[in-house]
């Protein structure tokens, strides 16, 4: 019997479209609700769908909640961000031009080098007057990036204090990722400052309205990476949650499916078909941070390649070609739509009964004289195309991961190749495409249960998730844990087991206060390297590199099978 | 600083497990640095700069360069093999057209390696841009190449391969032979009969910065080159002529390098030396991706960078001119010099020591070219080395003639295996490899 017996957790995922929500019970949908999403107004659409789930059940059931939402991602997309002003110790290498993110940046002198040594120091009295020209330019919010601040924060700290008395609120680059990618960093606490009114604002309402509602449970937001945190944490970090509605999905299909085998996961849409790749049962991240509207960020993410074609796809002709996609224009004809769609053709060659299949054959009419065939040979040709495209974009996605550049020749000569065994699918058309889609692929299919509300149940079920990095120089004797921004003296003697034993500790104090639970720290060491530091012929220290994080997964107890 | 952007390829493998021992500068950590700050500068996030996996070379690619003693295997590493394999990656992607130019950014090295191996001398095992070159022009037909080395020692093992062939052009820029290992690379090697001027060196003093290098590359080099009209060309772009290396004594910098990598535009870049890992390479790399992509390498500097504390004195800067029309001067004469070298010979021989300093092995060499009118003439190989190894090597260096080919075939049919350990047969032009 599990503990947990009689608790309930409800999983709330605003999405683009509709905001759906389940609630469960001893790992059991108990619960599914459905609305449409108010894009004007996302907390009406939380609103309604938490009233219509939590209808005759007593709130003090709930163990947690958890929402995923496109509050940050909407107020990027659609650029309803503040003034963010940017102070860059930039040092050597790339000009000032090719960093300029906006038109408040502001560049200092200053650099940190690739061991974390300080080469030269920062100005002061210029980040002063960048600071008096905040105040009087009105900038309230700040970020605060420098070249390598990720081996040493020091520079980025000392601008703070400095800065501190002339901004309402400021991002350090070295606290966003540990990564390395100056850019990248720079695009990342831009975003994160530029996004933080609007989504503080929102997490005050979440806060009321699950006050109001008589809600106590802990509430947790998803993560780009599927993974959660507690909301009060999230507040700093609210760029962590762009495209958490992707990463909801595919958690979801994650927690229905057994195995721990190489798999791919599609989720077809209306408009795109998101792709997954699970290597023995895990989710893959992107190798350094997701993109959205142009920026590349350090972004932990779910590695979910897009494609802009789904069951609405408007369909043309142009020059003898037939194009599926990448607009949608409305419904499928069959529903009213404007223009033909792949799921008219689905309904026309008899896959699935939905809609109106008369309006779906008037809508193919044109599509068929201009591939001078039948309406039925051109639905036909149209599932292909539509299968074809997601089939060639899910084996240039494996043969990409596949081709990844790796660095050392036992990589090269022993490098795991992955080799999908399976393929899951969900989304509107999944049940008249999947079997198609997995002849062309070649391997079996299947479609999980619930797989209508696939993102609610995955942002419920998902665990926190981190990462710590660790960079120990022994010839400096220092050893700094990059996303916290502290610098530990170490001994000469420090080894690489005391590495990941420092970074585990860091890690799971960072779980803990994003609000992790003892029984989901399961971590895992990602990074493990030590080079010499030599000084003439002799060694003089060592380099060490540690990464470690808890990965995207379930919740503890449903991963013991409950 | 407004350029026309090109797609560059970047072959990066740091061979992280791999070192000939831990504290050689030949290490696993020679390109942690340049890692860390390409990876920093975020220069992968640029659409024009595309990463590639390395291949791996095939042993027959090895072996259409290089007569190894005994065989492939036993004087390589699987390492060598990703090395020549990355070098090869960057010419198939410039060859295809799917990028403008390429870097090949991979260790271990190889132009130190001549044409036959007993074994590895300055670090080097096999030749990666020969390898790479004979790819080529075994995949995408006969191709005028001109290499032009950059590294602070002399490229003696590209120089030895390409000795005898005129339709490739080595031009070598090194610290004087007399200062620095391998102790070659003097104004008059230059080529072999068949091929004189198609090899070129340039020794520079110790001390020499970047306003003597651009002088060498715009006074010597692009000259040259553009006589020599090469359909390819190749920068092996050793970094070790950095003030900061630890083995030379050179006063080049990161915007030397990308400088002069910016008006030399090679198609390939193909990396040899340079070790100075924390406080040179990071810098000159990421100016040279820089360079060959076509973006702004203006800002890229070392840390420590002082350009008046290093600057060639004026007496290096008059050496270096009159050393630069004196080479000049020469290679206009390379033709009536080829005359008189000739005279009535039907083939010249070179004798020729070789030590292999990193594995301690000594070879005697005497290698015979024929002389011939129409193409680089047959070569061959009389070599003994104190592993007790002695072997004869015929040698149809590609492009060649049906008179040097049937005379090469003859003399390897004649040869009487017994006197050697091991007989070779190298036919560039068909692709075989013999022995017996």
């Amino acid at each position: 019997m599990n503990k947990n017996n009689g608790m309930m957790i409800l999983g709330i995922d605003v999405g683009g479209t509709h905001t759906d929500a389940v609630l469960i019970e001893n790992f059991m949908i108990k619960k599914k609700s459905k609305v449409l999403t108010n894009e004007k107004d996302l907390l009406d659409s939380l609103w309604k769908v938490t009233n219509s789930i939590l209808k005759e059940e007593n709130p003090k059931m709930l163990k947690k909640v958890v929402l995923s939402t496109t509050i940050s991602t909407n107020a990027i997309v659609q650029g309803k961000t503040d003034r963010v002003g940017m102070i860059l110790v930039n040092g050597p290498g790339l000009p000032p031009s090719l960093l300029r993110i906006n038109e408040d940046c502001h560049f200092i002198s200053g650099y940190v080098n690739h061991r974390g040594i300080e080469i030269t120091g920062i100005d002061r009295d210029s980040v002063s007057r960048i600071g008096e020209y905040f105040k009087g330019d009105g900038i309230d919010h700040c970020g605060i990036v420098g070249k390598f601040s990720t081996r040493n924060p020091c520079q980025e700290i000392d601008i703070e204090g400095i800065i501190n008395a002339h901004v309402r609120h400021i991002s350090l680059g070295h606290r966003i990722s540990g990564h390395l990618n100056f850019t990248r960093r720079i695009s990342t606490t831009f975003l994160n400052e530029a996004i933080r009114e609007i989504y503080s604002n929102f997490l005050n309402q979440v806060s009321n309205l699950m006050h109001l509602r008589d809600i106590s449970a802990p509430v947790y937001i998803l993560k780009a990476d599927g993974g959660t945190f507690d909301i009060i944490p999230s507040g700093e970090f609210p760029v962590q949650t762009i495209l958490s509605g992707p990463a909801a999905s595919i958690m979801g299909i994650l927690s229905m499916v057994p195995g721990k085998e190489d798999a791919i996961a599609l989720d077809i849409g209306g408009t795109t078909t998101d792709i997954a790749v699970f290597a023995e049962g895990v989710p893959l991240l992107e190798a350094l941070g997701i993109t959205i509207s142009e920026h590349k960020t350090l972004i932990r993410g779910l590695r979910i390649k897009s494609l802009g074609v789904g069951g609405d796809s408007r369909i043309r002709c142009e020059n003898g070609k037939t194009i599926i996609g990448p607009e949608r224009e409305g419904p499928a004809a069959a529903f009213g739509g404007p223009s033909p769609t792949p799921t008219d053709a689905m309904i026309i060659i008899g896959l699935t009964s939905i809609g109106d299949k008369l309006r779906a054959k008037e809508a193919f009419l044109q599509i068929a004289r201009d591939m001078h065939c039948s309406v039925e040979e051109a639905a036909k040709a149209i599932f292909e195309q539509t299968c074809g495209m997601i089939v060639s974009a899910v084996l240039a996605e494996i043969e990409t991961i596949n081709n990844k550049p790796v660095y050392t020749i036992h990589e090269i000569l022993e490098g795991r190749k992955l080799k999908p065994t399976i393929l899951y699918v969900v989304g509107g058309p999944a049940r008249p495409m999947s079997s198609r889609l997995g002849e062309l692929i070649g391997c079996p299919v299947h479609i999980p249960e619930h797989a209508e509300v696939a993102n609610a149940i995955g942002a419920a079920l998902a665990r926190t998730t981190a990462e710590i990095t660790i960079f120990a120089d022994t010839e400096q004797g220092i050893v700094t844990v990059g996303e916290e921004g502290e610098r530990i003296h170490i001994s000469p003697g420090f080894t690489r087991k005391d590495a990941i034993k420092i970074g585990k500790e860091k890690l799971r104090e960072k779980a803990i206060k994003m609000g992790a639970r003892d029984e989901d720290l399961e971590m895992d060491v990602t990074e493990d390297q030590e080079f010499n530091i030599v000084r003439g012929f002799s060694t003089t220290g060592k380099n060490i590199r540690i990464k470690v994080q808890i990965k995207p997964g379930l919740v503890a107890s449903l991963r013991n099978g409950v | 600083m407004l350029k026309k952007k090109k797609k560059t390829g970047l072959i990066f493998f740091p061979a992280f497990d791999w070192a000939i021992s831990p504290t050689h500068p030949e290490r696993e950590e020679r390109l942690l640095y340049t890692q860390d700050q390409i990876f920093e500068e975020g220069l992968l996030d640029f659409d024009n700069i595309i990463e590639f996996k390395p291949g791996i070379a095939a042993i027959d690619d090895v072996r259409r360069v290089h007569i190894c003693v005994p065989d492939v295997k036993s004087v390589i590493t699987e390492s060598h093999l990703i090395s020549a394999g990355g070098a090869i990656t960057a010419a198939e992607k410039v060859m295809k057209g799917e990028v403008d130019n390429a870097f090949a950014l991979v260790r271990p090295p190889g132009h130190h390696a001549m044409l036959v191996v007993h074994g590895a001398r300055g670090f080097c095992n096999v030749n990666i841009e020969a390898i790479m070159i004979e790819y080529i022009r075994n995949h995408y037909g006969p191709k005028r190449v001109a290499i032009v080395d950059t590294d602070c020692h002399h490229g003696d093992g590209t120089q030895d391969i390409y000795w005898n062939d005129p339709n490739t052009l080595f031009i070598s820029v090194h610290q004087d032979g007399r200062t620095l290992y391998p102790g070659t690379g003097f104004t008059n090697e230059f080529g072999g009969p068949n091929a004189l001027g198609t090899t070129v060196n340039i020794p520079l003093p110790p001390r020499t910065s970047d306003e003597g290098f651009l002088y060498i590359l715009d006074h010597v080099i692009l000259p040259i080159l553009s006589e020599f009209k090469p359909d390819l060309l190749i920068n092996s772009a050793g970094q070790d002529n950095h003030y900061s290396d630890p083995l030379t004594d050179m006063s080049f910098s990161a915007q030397g390098y990308a400088l002069l990598n910016d008006r030399l535009s090679p198609h390939i870049a193909v990396l040899e030396g340079g070790y100075s890992i924390e406080k040179a390479l990071p810098y000159v790399n990421v100016g040279i991706i820089l360079a060959m992509a076509g973006l702004d390498y203006s800002h890229v500097r070392e840390p420590d960078y002082a350009p008046l504390t290093i600057r060639q004195s004026g007496e290096i800067s008059r050496y270096i001119e009159k050393e630069a029309a004196e080479i000049y001067t020469l290679w206009k004469q390379r033709d009536l010099m080829r005359e008189e070298l000739i005279g009535n010979a039907e083939y010249i021989k070179r004798k020729k020591p070789i030590y292999y300093d990193t594995d301690g092995i000594r070879e005697q060499q005497e290698e015979t070219v024929s002389i011939c009118r129409d193409c680089g003439g047959l070569v061959t190989i009389d070599s003994i080395a104190d592993t007790g190894n002695s072997i004869f090597a015929v040698i149809i260096p590609g492009q060649s003639c049906s008179v040097c080919r049937a005379k090469g075939e003859e003399i390897y049919a004649s040869t009487d295996k017994d006197v050697y350990n091991y007989v070779y047969f190298q036919d560039r032009d068909r692709d075989i490899f013999l022995v017996k």
